[in-house]
């Protein structure tokens, strides 16, 4: 850009670089302060960013081992932080991969099927998507508890249960991928229906192979948006053996058992995977939010 | 079509209609659960939610929505429904007091027993083959009294059985009573056993040794009103208030289920001591979405036009450090800044301490807590503006700051004569959702601070930096009376607001849109 540069220019530049330094700290901090928390002695440890002396107690806790303290007490893991991670990722991936089932079908048949009152069944499933699940908590309680009398396997304290609430869901999905199919030139799967293929087969064997990419990229939103979703699964979970790492983390800062370190084990241990792959789904992530999608 | 494809047509006509059979079978079988379990209207449902499934499906006619159906089947079960069920809840007095409707109320009324142990018999057990015989005798009986006996009885498991009883010989000789420990072993059994008396009285057991009639304690009229029997107090339900009231007032618990009109909204706008507390977690709930959206937008902007600044180095550096907080799951940096701002322990008093010898109470004192949660959603919030104000400035042409530099202006100028109204437009429906996000921003409440500090003073408790959705979460689910009629009278009025705000999200956009 050929803008000419006043004198002052240098001043600006160093004037811009101290305030984005003060906000990285700002910003940085508390992400700095929970890792060197997680790896100080002692649950009410004050001290320097920079921990003086290591310890991995908090660490074995919340990896499952017991910890023996120098007085020759035995602490046990205070919550089972390994088994809500995998009830975590067991719920994420079984909703997800459902869920871009659901909407990668009725995405196609938004993009490529006559039928009566397509756009308005698509635009009253957008506008439904605007009214957020937390609204509706109670009455979500009361279905699955009716729901539970006749299949169990469905009910409250199920992770069954919660999955099939997280199936509801799809519009901005099925938004999402109608709009990459409708880039797909209609042509191959028309020539593929000439040499005999069924409506199916020419979804499921011309259609889909070539859309991979967005199903991955809604997989990859979908996983994440289900596995820190919190108002649904904290009213559906409430035993400790079945909670999600959103419903479960809480339990460790609670007034009467304050356990701030191993808290911070637990919340690097659980939140570094998350956070890897919200940062490698972030390109996706970031057009998606243009369109509308703002963060849980 | 060749021989081949055909039989393999055939295969899968087959196992379809093998597949729909079972649904067909399998769905029916649910239904009539439903429905035998008294739920007619819920067993209408789940029957016109399988039929359309399986007309759908079998049916060469819906092509179109056999793609459809799961994702429209999802949406109207698990997002409209919950929705018109929360309005109508709203119009009930749906609560813990009120949990059951008046069939299963009365049902359950009925099925009351006592015990009556003033003419319960004591028995003992007697081996015979491989079964037990049971012997009741009167309590202390004299060795001519009037004794009864059972067949042998196998007494296993928990199954309800019904044994006759006749009377036994005096003469008899049986083999020796077991012990009460071998008794014992016995008592899930002997508790499920009824044993039917020759003058046609039913016993059950009603102790350790003993068993005994047992009297039913309540009466049902023919008006559908119900009478106690030892004292013969008559209730007559009272579809108004959902209960069983005594004609001196007195109200049978549990109560039941009804509609109340608009007695939950009514109590919002003309309850005294629930207004209070109601209006100004309203107000505070506008003003925290207003603050938090105004900063993270202020902040956020503010950070994406420096980093659109070419003379700077390090930007995509900035720019991705600067995303973090974005990418870190929200329940996880909402706790860690509970644990920073933790009064005594946490990290920032620590620093606050050592710097000004201040340790103020952040979870005590309403005003600190308010600005603490403003601040926590800043630094949650900000990244996403940045982003989005990244995008929308790679948009405007260059050009237009060349002129502009031709003109002398400054960057101040610059942002305010050229940014700043060409990203407004785009930005608007933006704004319009982080705010009705922010609205009903749950998860921030209630992993925060849970909304306390509470108010001092009101008759359910509601907290000062409750906002209007964890408001409702906590009087149905937690410490405020589980009130579930009026959590979702309050959830109504939310819908409105949300719908509104959506209205004019729309609005905007198409205006946008419009114009180009």
């Amino acid at each position: 850009m050929a803008i000419v540069t006043g004198k002052n220019q240098r001043w600006r530049v160093l004037g811009a670089h101290a305030l984005l330094v003060a906000l990285l700290v700002v910003t940085l901090f508390p992400l700095a302060a929970v890792i060197s928390i997680s790896l100080r002695p002692g649950n009410f440890a004050n001290g320097s960013l920079i921990p003086r002396e290591i310890s991995l107690e908090h660490w074995k806790l919340a990896l499952g081992f017991d910890v023996t303290t120098a007085d020759g007490v035995v602490v046990h893991p205070p919550f089972p932080v390994l088994l809500w991670l995998w009830n975590s990722i067991k719920v994420a991936t079984i909703a997800s991969a459902l869920i871009v089932a659901i909407s990668t079908t009725a995405a196609y048949a938004f993009a490529r099927l006559k039928f009566a009152f397509k756009m308005p069944i698509l635009n009253s499933m957008l506008l439904l998507q605007m009214f957020p699940p937390v609204l509706a908590l109670v009455a979500i309680y009361a279905i699955f508890e009716t729901i539970g009398n006749y299949v169990p396997a469905l009910g409250l304290e199920t992770h069954g249960g919660l999955i099939v609430a997280y199936l509801g869901g799809v519009a901005t999905h099925v938004w999402t991928i109608r709009g990459y199919f409708e880039t797909i030139p209609v042509e191959i799967e028309e020539c593929a229906k000439v040499d005999g293929a069924s409506h199916f087969q020419a979804f499921f064997r011309v259609l889909l192979p070539m859309a991979v990419p967005i199903l991955m990229v809604v997989f990859v939103l979908a996983f994440v948006g289900t596995i820190i979703e919190y108002p649904v699964a904290s009213i559906l979970l409430r035993e400790e053996s079945n909670l999600t790492l959103a419903v479960g983390s809480k339990y460790y800062l609670a007034d009467q058992k304050y356990l701030w370190g191993d808290f911070a084990a637990a919340a690097v241990l659980s939140g570094l995977p998350i956070t890897v792959v919200f940062l490698a789904a972030q390109r996706w992530i970031v057009s998606g939010l243009t369109a509308g999608g703002v963060k849980e | 079509m060749t021989a081949a494809t055909m039989n393999a047509f055939d295969w899968k006509r087959a196992m379809g209609a093998a597949v729909a059979a079972v649904v067909a079978l399998g769905g029916l079988w649910l239904v009539f659960a439903i429905y035998s379990a008294g739920q007619p209207m819920l067993a209408l449902g789940a029957l016109a939610l399988i039929a359309s499934g399986l007309y759908v499906y079998l049916s060469r006619a819906a092509l179109a929505w056999r793609y459809l159906f799961p994702g429209v089947i999802g949406m109207l079960l698990f997002v409209a429904f919950p929705l018109a069920y929360t309005m109508w809840i709203g119009f009930t007095n749906y609560s813990s007091t009120h949990l059951l409707s008046q069939a299963r109320v009365k049902a359950y009324l009925l099925e009351q027993t006592v015990p009556d142990e003033e003419h319960s018999l004591e028995f003992t057990l007697h081996p015979d083959g491989d079964g037990l015989r049971l012997v009741l005798a009167p309590y202390e009986a004299a060795s001519g009294a009037q004794r009864f006996v059972s067949p042998p009885l196998k007494l296993k498991g928990d199954k309800a059985e019904t044994a006759t009883m006749s009377a036994l010989p005096a003469d008899t000789a049986l083999a020796p009573a077991l012990s009460t420990r071998d008794v014992l072993t016995h008592r899930d059994a002997l508790a499920a056993l009824k044993l039917a008396m020759p003058d046609q009285r039913v016993l059950v057991y009603t102790g350790v040794h003993e068993f005994g009639p047992s009297a039913a304690v309540w009466r049902a009229n023919a008006d559908d009103s119900l009478t106690r029997l030892d004292d013969n107090k008559t209730y007559v339900p009272n579809n108004a208030e959902g209960f069983y009231i005594a004609a001196d007032g007195d109200r049978l618990q549990p109560g039941y289920k009804v509609a109340v009109g608009f007695a939950n909204y009514a109590r919002m706008l003309a309850d005294k001591e629930f207004r209070g507390p109601f209006l100004s977690i309203f107000v505070w709930t506008v003003v925290f979405a207003a603050l938090s959206v105004a900063l993270s937008l202020g902040v956020g902007c503010t950070l994406a036009v420096l980093l659109n600044w070419e003379a700077l180095r390090f930007r995509t550096l900035y720019r991705t450090l600067l995303f973090l907080p974005y990418a870190v799951p929200g329940f996880i940096s909402i706790l860690v800044f509970k644990g920073l701002f933790n009064q005594n322990f946490g990290e920032i008093n620590g620093i606050l301490d050592a710097v000004f010898g201040i340790k103020p109470a952040w979870f005590a004192d309403p005003l600190l807590a308010r600005t603490m949660m403003v601040v926590v959603n800043t630094w949650l919030g900000y990244p996403y503006f940045l982003v989005l104000c990244t995008g929308l400035l790679k948009a405007i042409p260059v050009d237009l700051y060349e002129a502009s530099a031709i003109a002398g202006a400054r960057p101040l100028t610059n942002f305010f004569k050229i940014t700043a109204p060409l990203i407004v437009k785009p930005l608007s429906p933006l704004i319009i959702s982080a705010f009705a996000f922010n609205f009903n921003n749950f998860v921030l409440v209630s992993l925060l601070t849970n909304g306390r500090p509470d108010f001092l003073n009101t008759k359910i408790p509601a907290g000062t930096t409750d906002i209007l959705v964890s408001y409702t979460y906590r009087i149905a689910f937690l410490d405020s009376g589980q009130n579930f009629g009026l959590a979702a009278a309050i959830s109504t009025v939310i819908f409105f607001l949300v719908a509104l705000l959506s209205f004019a999200n729309l609005r905007v956009a198409a205006r946008n849109a419009r114009k180009g």
